[in-house]
């Protein structure tokens, strides 16, 4: 999956400009980053500062203006819109600060959904979902629509779906911003022993310092530049 | 406190291409619902325009249309002789006795139709005082010539002035070209009624029309033929008599035209239903605003209806202009009373095109009725506190 | 399929906006079908008609009769295997406004003629054998609750008077599309009861022929032998004569086609519409999908698929409705429409015609929604 020496996240010189009626607003500087397989990394900045830009380049769900991303060994520039789903399919797990489950679907439903990209058999498919749903010590709320489970409880359900599909990499948006303190102590364990137990390399924004020491690794951006 | 219309009209604009979609959807109901009218309203004032009150038309006794009725010539005459009707200029009684075939003629377009051929007198324009000659002259008694109505001459094959007509096995010319005003002479032909009574070998007339001196005199005249043993006929309002032929096709084509427009209606205002209620949805957090500014559920209820009444009306507007092409065009249909062909216009008038504008507003003010009531029914803290 | 519980969900997701969608689309079905059955009953004639069966008339017009005496003649074209006749009677049962066919037909002839018009052997029997029987259609005796044994008056417009008619049998058509609303009684009956100078005369000749290649060859030949008669002939094909009457109908077809088109184009509008605002609310779903490698095209299939399931549906429904109702309620719009009844063919044309619907109503939110750009679209607040 990842380059010869272990690199899974390979950025060099990228930049991102947004237009707001026609004024360019630089929001990405020439971004280096080098992320390992394995690693825990956190990333933080004050708000505007272009985390979940960076965040959604290396997801594959936005383009650089200019630069390249390497993510888990493909140029994401260089693929199509459908090579490029497919690949989101099989290498990212999100997971979103207001984790946008399916209203409509089940906890075990949503978490199902990256496995109907698959060619497994339904069986098969049951088995994965009860098994993440498990790991996230949920399999009791498996028939539960979003709007039952509180928010935590949403949160863990979102990691499921982020991680039934094994992904190469989890990225997670500010995952704890939307939760009280204790809510936010039980995702940042999951992602950490998620991280630690099945080896997953782990890309998290954060506001929060208490969450941020949990990486290994913090960076700072600013201004759209990119600080260790 | 009522909310300003502009707050709908720029709701309406904000969302273009929902309002365009709903309106023009509401817009076809009325359509079609004028259509449907202008449709019937047509083909009933060619044969109600077809008769006048002040004339009397004396038909076999049990018949409903000219072509099942037989009057024979000494009762034509008797009839002719009777004090009621009015007299021409110079004297002799203002009545016709007139001969009536079908004959299976060609439309322009190949078709097939019955083509009511009418052996006249000389009487007989003087009687429709709807008609008039608008090109060429009018046949000579005697002669094989006759002259044809402006949408027979329009819509039949070899009817221009000029050509020439096989009719009977003989040929015809044609002299001139007759304006009935739409009515169902227009379709017809005419030629001299004593030449065609031995060409078409019929030794007895159809009918006998004729005008009162007095329309009070009715019902005297109508008394004394219809008491007639020897006569067997029945006396009739010119008018009502060519009404009565429209009434069973024309309200089959109002009953058919009710029927599918409101069936649409309905399905038309399930589409409005679900615009208003996804507008309202959209705007919740606006109507908690407006609510918690003091505006009463009343004006928040009136401000939604009157934008639902404000998108149909659109439409129906919208259905009214696009039915004025269709005004004036003509159609043609077996009038299934006389089985001949009868040319029409469709007609749509003024009261026509109100009621479809009514008809759009009620259909925006049944769809708007819940989802504005929804809106109204908003408990303010909620309202503010949804995303 | 595995995507279906998606599609269903989602319709799921607003029962009343999809309950109001399907039903819109079922009227709009259900009204296609009942304007397409109003053309097809007209055509019932075309479909029951014969192709070795031979209408003879009068060459210029329907109100005149040919003599009874070319029956002879008529017998001895080759070609001609039968022949029958008969008079349309035109009159109308206790109000103008209760209209159908009667015929006075030579009652020998008559079922040899017409083996579409099922009679039991016993019944056929009484018919032939009383001079003042009649035999009348299932619907028609539906209709007025007409029994056997029930004597029928009828009022005459081309031969005046009342007359009474026993009824004898009751026919069924041997297919669905033979008009089951007519009154057949003896010509003999009538043409004896006519004044000395009316007498005798036929308005339409129906020959058999051996068989329908020849229908062209005999028709020509008969009429070459009336030609120069005071009375000459039109002979053609039943389905020719048929096809002659429906056209002079007029241009019913083509407003009934206006009025159709617009019905379903007004429910398309209707419907876009309602799609691309279930759409609109769902972008930061379809974003979703999206991140977690639904390609666009499979978002696509997804929006567009729920737009195609949920018009199949309606018209599923509404056509299905439509064929339900007339066929129970065996209407006929006061005689005008004899055979009023949906054909399969109606169902199947409704049926496409709702996934055109579909199609197209799925199209604009299917491509707004595969076009999506992902991080913008999870931007916006929901
Ligand atoms: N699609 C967009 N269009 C215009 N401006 C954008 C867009 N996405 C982000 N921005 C702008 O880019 C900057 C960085 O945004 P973002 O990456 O969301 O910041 P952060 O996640 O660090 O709070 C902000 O100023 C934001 O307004
Ligand atoms: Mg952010």
């Amino acid at each position: 999956m990842a380059s010869e020496n272990g690199t899974l996240i390979h950025l060099r010189d990228v930049h991102k400009v947004y237009y707001r009626d026609r004024i360019e607003v630089p929001v990405l500087q020439g971004i280096n980053l080098d992320v390992h397989e394995g690693e825990f990394l956190a990333l933080m900045g004050p708000s505007g500062s272009g985390k979940s830009t960076l965040l959604n380049l290396i997801a594959g769900i936005d383009a650089p203006t200019k630069g390249e991303v390497r993510v888990a060994g493909e140029s994401l520039g260089t693929l199509k819109p459908s090579r490029l789903a497919a690949w989101r399919a099989r290498h990212i797990g999100f997971i979103f600060q207001l984790y946008n489950l399916i209203p409509v679907l089940t906890a075990y439903q949503n978490v199902e959904l990256p496995l109907l990209l698959t060619r497994l058999s339904s069986r098969e498919r049951k088995k994965r979902v009860l098994f993440a749903l498990g790991l996230v010590g949920l399999e009791g709320r498996a028939k539960h629509f979003p709007r039952q489970l509180s928010g935590g409880e949403e949160q863990r359900v979102a990691i499921a779906r982020a991680i039934v599909a094994d992904p190469t990499l989890l990225v997670a948006d500010e995952p704890t911003g939307d939760l009280d303190a204790k809510n936010a102590a039980e995702i940042l364990t999951l992602l950490k022993r998620l991280n630690e137990e099945l080896k997953k390399t782990v890309l998290m924004v954060t506001h929060d310092p208490h969450a941020a020491e949990r990486a290994h690794l913090i960076y700072h951006l600013d201004k759209g530049v990119l600080q260790s | 406190m009522a909310i300003p219309l502009a707050y709908n009209l720029r709701n309406l604009s904000a969302r273009k291409v929902s309002t365009v979609l709903t309106a023009l959807g509401i817009g076809l109901v009325s359509w079609v619902f004028i259509f449907t009218l202008a449709l019937a309203g047509g083909f009933q004032s060619a044969l109600q325009a077809t008769g006048s009150p002040t004339n009397a038309i004396v038909i076999r006794n049990g018949s409903t249309a000219e072509l099942t009725s037989i009057v024979a010539r000494d009762a034509a005459a008797s009839i002719e002789s009777q004090p009621e009707i009015a007299r021409a200029p110079d004297g002799t009684p203002l009545a016709t006795h007139e001969l009536v075939v079908l004959w299976n003629l060609k439309r322009k377009n190949g078709t097939p139709a019955n083509v009511v051929v009418r052996g006249v007198t000389a009487k007989s324009v003087a009687l429709r005082p709807k008609i008039h000659l608008v090109e060429g002259r009018m046949f000579r008694p005697g002669l094989e010539e006759v002259v044809v109505g402006k949408l027979a001459q329009a819509r039949i094959a070899h009817c221009a002035l000029g050509d020439r007509i096989k009719l009977a096995g003989r040929q015809w010319s044609i002299v001139g070209v007759f304006d009935a005003q739409g009515t169902a002479f227009d379709s017809e032909i005419w030629g001299d009624v004593e030449l065609f009574m031995p060409v078409f070998d019929r030794p007895v007339y159809q009918s006998v029309t004729l005008r009162l001196d007095e329309p009070s005199h009715f019902g005297a005249l109508r008394k004394r033929l219809e008491a007639d043993p020897r006569m067997s006929v029945q006396v009739k309002h010119e008018d009502e008599f060519y009404a009565a032929q429209s009434a069973t096709l024309a309200a089959l084509l109002r009953g058919l035209g009710l029927f599918v427009t409101l069936v649409m209606a309905l399905g038309a205002i399930f589409g409005a239903l679900n615009t208003m209620y996804a507008a309202v949805g959209s705007r919740t957090k606006e109507i908690g605003t407006l609510l918690a500014l003091g505006f009463s559920r009343g004006s928040i209820l009136t401000s939604f209806l009157i934008e639902s009444v404000l998108l149909a009306t659109l439409g129906g507007l919208l259905g009214s202009l696009m039915t004025l092409p269709v005004n004036g065009i003509t159609t043609s249909t077996m009038n299934f009373a006389s089985f001949s062909e009868i040319a029409f216009r469709f007609q749509v008038t003024p009261s026509m095109l109100l009621s479809g504008m009514i008809f759009a507003a009620v259909m925006g003010a049944l769809g708007g009725f819940f989802p504005s009531r929804k809106a109204a029914r908003r408990v303010i803290v909620e309202a503010l506190r949804e995303a | 399929m595995k995507y279906l519980r998606l599609i269903v969900a989602n319709l799921l997701r607003s029962k009343r906006r999809t309950f109001l969608t399907v039903f819109s689309i079922a009227i709009a079905l259900f009204l296609f079908c009942t304007l397409r059955t109003v053309i097809t009953s007209f055509e019932a004639s075309l479909r029951a008609s014969q192709a070795t069966r031979l209408v003879v008339r009068h060459a210029a017009s329907l109100v005149f009769p040919l003599p009874l005496a070319y029956r002879e003649r008529l017998a001895q074209v080759p070609g001609v295997t039968g022949i029958s006749y008969g008079n349309w009677f035109g009159g109308y049962y206790q109000d103008p406004k209760n209209q159908f066919a009667q015929f006075a037909m030579d009652v020998p002839t008559l079922l040899d003629l017409f083996p579409e018009v099922v009679l039991p052997t016993a019944q056929a029997e009484a018919f032939r054998s009383e001079r003042t029987a009649c035999i009348i259609g299932g619907a028609l005796a539906r209709k007025y609750g007409w029994k056997l044994g029930d004597q029928v008056p009828i009022i005459g417009t081309i031969f005046p008077g009342e007359w009474r008619f026993v009824v004898r049998g009751i026919y069924t058509g041997q297919t669905k599309d033979v008009d089951e609303n007519t009154l057949f009684f003896h010509w003999d009956y009538l043409n004896e009861s006519l004044p000395e100078g009316r007498r005798n005369f036929v308005g339409i000749y129906w020959l058999r022929i051996a068989s329908p290649d020849l229908a062209a060859s005999v028709s020509g030949r008969v009429d070459a032998i009336f030609e120069n008669s005071p009375q000459p002939t039109k002979t053609e094909t039943e389905k020719a004569f048929q096809a002659g009457f429906i056209s002079m109908i007029g241009n019913v077809q083509l407003l009934l086609t206006i009025i159709g088109s617009a019905i379903v184009f007004a429910i398309m509008l209707v419907t876009i519409n309602t799609m691309m605002m279930a759409a609109r609310e769902r972008t930061r779903e379809i974003a979703v999908l999206k991140t977690l490698g639904f390609s666009d095209g499979l978002i696509l299939r997804l929006v567009g698929g729920e737009a195609l399931f949920l018009s199949l549906l309606g018209g599923a429904l509404g056509c299905g409705l439509a064929a339900l109702v007339f066929r129970e309620s065996d209407f006929t719009a006061g005689g005008f429409f004899p055979n009023f009844r949906v054909l399969p063919e109606t169902v199947l044309l409704g049926l496409l015609l709702a996934a055109i619907m579909g199609f197209l109503s799925g199209v604009a939110p299917a491509v707004q929604a595969a076009r999506l750009e992902i991080a913008s679209a999870l931007r916006k607040v929901a």
